[in-house]
């Protein structure tokens, strides 16, 4: 069974769409990165799945029932954006109330709260904490009670690098044990390697969801080939490949990936002038332009 | 129920750390003392004893201070989660908002229990001293007590719905004190106003009565004197509370917290977080 799908999901605002006609499914032990500029849908699309706000039209399915429903919210975490509780309480003590609300037994409290590296703030309040306590607070909380579906929404955002590795292996530790995992982020280099597939939002638009070896393939952006010729020989070079020159030594070329190889042949066979080569593929952040930009429609 | 329990718990926590369980003890027992220490000088000729008048005297004041205390406690409850952030969370919690809401209510009508009742107390020992027939007046406390609980009740659902209402602490804390101001003070000029003018005509006869009972803070009033036997100490709208039977006014200080929790309920599922 899918954890989590929705079809067809249209959220308008007052006649202005949020959302238009998305659709998505999540199996168990998925991990999906949703992607999108501020304002894209990203959290709309969130706070639909939780039941916090009805779609206009469309279906969601939460664990097989509605969102929102009792089942529904007995599996579900959700992190919030820039996750937010009471001042006056302490961080143990906000995190026993969570799990008496989900029926766990708050015994456990203090332990969740080592796992998010959190054990000696535990009794300070939480007013006192910083920014990334606070998230990590938010972290905790979301692992009460193994839920089968995460839903985190920008969820390391004020997390320092060793943070965030700790709260990747975290997230690879529920997906492997069957949870299904949709969190949202900004840091596309973060999400390359910890998510098995990428959603890509634009003006409340589906613009992909795919891999990140097949949204770039798709994408076939044009590769760069940085040549460095022998000292005095750039001019030549540049003539020879047809390429621009960038000043005295290097050579810009670029080409389709299909074309990659015999380029690379060409630049070979003048291997009397040529020092070097480097191969530059699309970054992520040009993928993510080039289908966020509409160009993937 | 542990959910309601864990909520309320944990509102508790927050109104002990944010000193609002002491502010309001300290209120309650203040307003007390200083009432029955006023009250205690024309009594003597009247023949009853000093419990049942500081009683009257308490009553007047629950009128004033329990709905004042009840909404500072409760304005906040809703518009200071939108306003933190924190309500989206914890909706997304297997908890219903009428659980969410009943922990709330459970906890803010514990302070006030507390707060009342040490403050009563507080009045009544002082009529205890000086009185030794004080035990007379016994009931009339009691009854007290638990009529300012609902009393109580009515304006914390009342509170609550304003805050869901509001959705900013803000203006709910404005719309709470207008509020407090219309039901309590403004409320009776009118009635007496009518009163004044209509003479014996329909509206003092037929209309004013209902009007009293429609008002928690009235039939609160109207209950607690009417059922006492100090009714002639008191002055002013007391003189009313022959004229309608306690049943009713009882009715009306019951029915009125259920109706306001329902209200709060209502424009609580509104909120959309």
């Amino acid at each position: 069974m899918q954890t989590l799908s929705c079809s067809q999901v249209t959220k308008t605002y007052e006649g202005v769409a949020a959302l238009s006609g998305v659709s998505l499914a999540l199996n168990p032990g998925e991990r999906v990165a949703l992607l999108g500029h501020n304002g894209a849908g990203k959290s709309t699309l969130m706070k639909i799945i939780l039941g916090l706000i009805p779609a206009t039209s469309g279906d969601v399915q939460v664990l097989g029932g509605a969102p929102g429903a009792r089942a529904a919210r007995d599996g579900t975490a959700y992190l919030p954006e820039n996750a937010a509780f009471h001042p006056a309480l302490t961080g143990l003590e906000q995190l026993r109330f969570y799990m008496r609300l989900r029926g766990a037994d708050p015994k456990g409290a203090m332990a969740l709260l080592e796992r998010v590296d959190l054990a000696q703030a535990a009794t300070r309040r939480i007013g006192t904490y910083s920014k990334g306590m606070r998230q990590r607070v938010g972290l905790a909380q979301a692992l009460i009670g193994r839920p089968r579906l995460l839903v985190l929404d920008e969820p390391t955002s004020g997390l320092d690098p060793v943070s965030r590795r700790e709260f990747y292996a975290i997230l690879d530790e529920l997906a492997a044990g069957g949870a299904a995992i949709l969190l949202s982020s900004h840091v596309l280099t973060e999400v390359e390697a910890r998510t098995d597939r990428i959603v890509i939002l634009s003006r409340g638009r589906m613009v992909a969801d795919d891999t990140l070896d097949a949204l770039r393939r798709r994408a076939s952006l044009p590769i760069q080939l940085q040549v460095r010729a022998r000292p005095g020989q750039a001019d030549l070079v540049a003539r020879q490949l047809a390429g621009g020159r960038r000043n005295g030594v290097m050579v810009d070329l670029t080409c389709a990936a299909d074309d990659k190889l015999a380029r690379l042949g060409q630049i070979a066979a003048l291997d009397r002038l040529v020092e070097d080569v480097e191969v530059i593929p699309p970054s992520l952040e040009d993928i993510y332009s080039h289908f966020s930009q509409g160009a993937g429609a | 129920m542990s959910r309601v329990l864990a909520t309320a718990a944990a509102e508790f926590r927050i109104a002990l750390r944010n000193r609002w369980v002491a502010i309001v003890i300290a209120m309650m027992t203040l307003f007390s003392l200083v009432l029955s220490a006023a009250g205690s000088a024309p009594t003597g000729d009247l023949g009853v004893d000093r419990l049942s008048v500081t009683v009257a005297s308490l009553t007047s004041l629950g009128v004033y201070l329990v709905p004042l205390v009840a909404l500072l406690m409760s304005f906040d409850a809703i518009a200071g989660e939108v306003e933190r952030g924190t309500l989206p969370l914890v909706l997304t919690y297997p908890v219903s908002r009428g659980e969410l809401l009943a922990g709330k209510f459970a906890a803010h009508l514990g302070i006030l229990a507390l707060a009342t009742g040490v403050g009563y107390g507080a009045a009544s020992v002082a009529a205890f001293a000086v009185d030794a027939h004080a035990a007379q007046g016994l009931p009339a406390l009691l009854r007290l007590f638990w009529t300012s609980l609902l009393l109580g009740a009515t304006f914390l659902g009342v509170g609550y719905a304003i805050s869901a209402w509001a959705r900013r602490p803000g203006a709910a804390a404005g719309l709470a004190i207008g509020l407090w101001l219309v039901l309590i003070v403004l409320y009776d000029l009118g009635l007496l106003a009518g009163v004044v003018s209509g003479g014996d005509g329909v509206f003092t006869t037929r209309v004013f009565p209902w009007l009293l009972l429609a008002n928690p803070a009235d039939a609160f009033r109207l209950y607690n004197l009417a059922a006492s036997e100090a009714a002639t100490a008191a002055a002013g709208v007391g003189g009313a509370a022959a004229t309608i039977p306690a049943l009713e006014s009882l009715l009306s200080i019951a029915g009125w917290p259920v109706l306001a929790f329902l209200l709060a309920r209502l424009a609580f599922q509104r909120v959309t977080p």
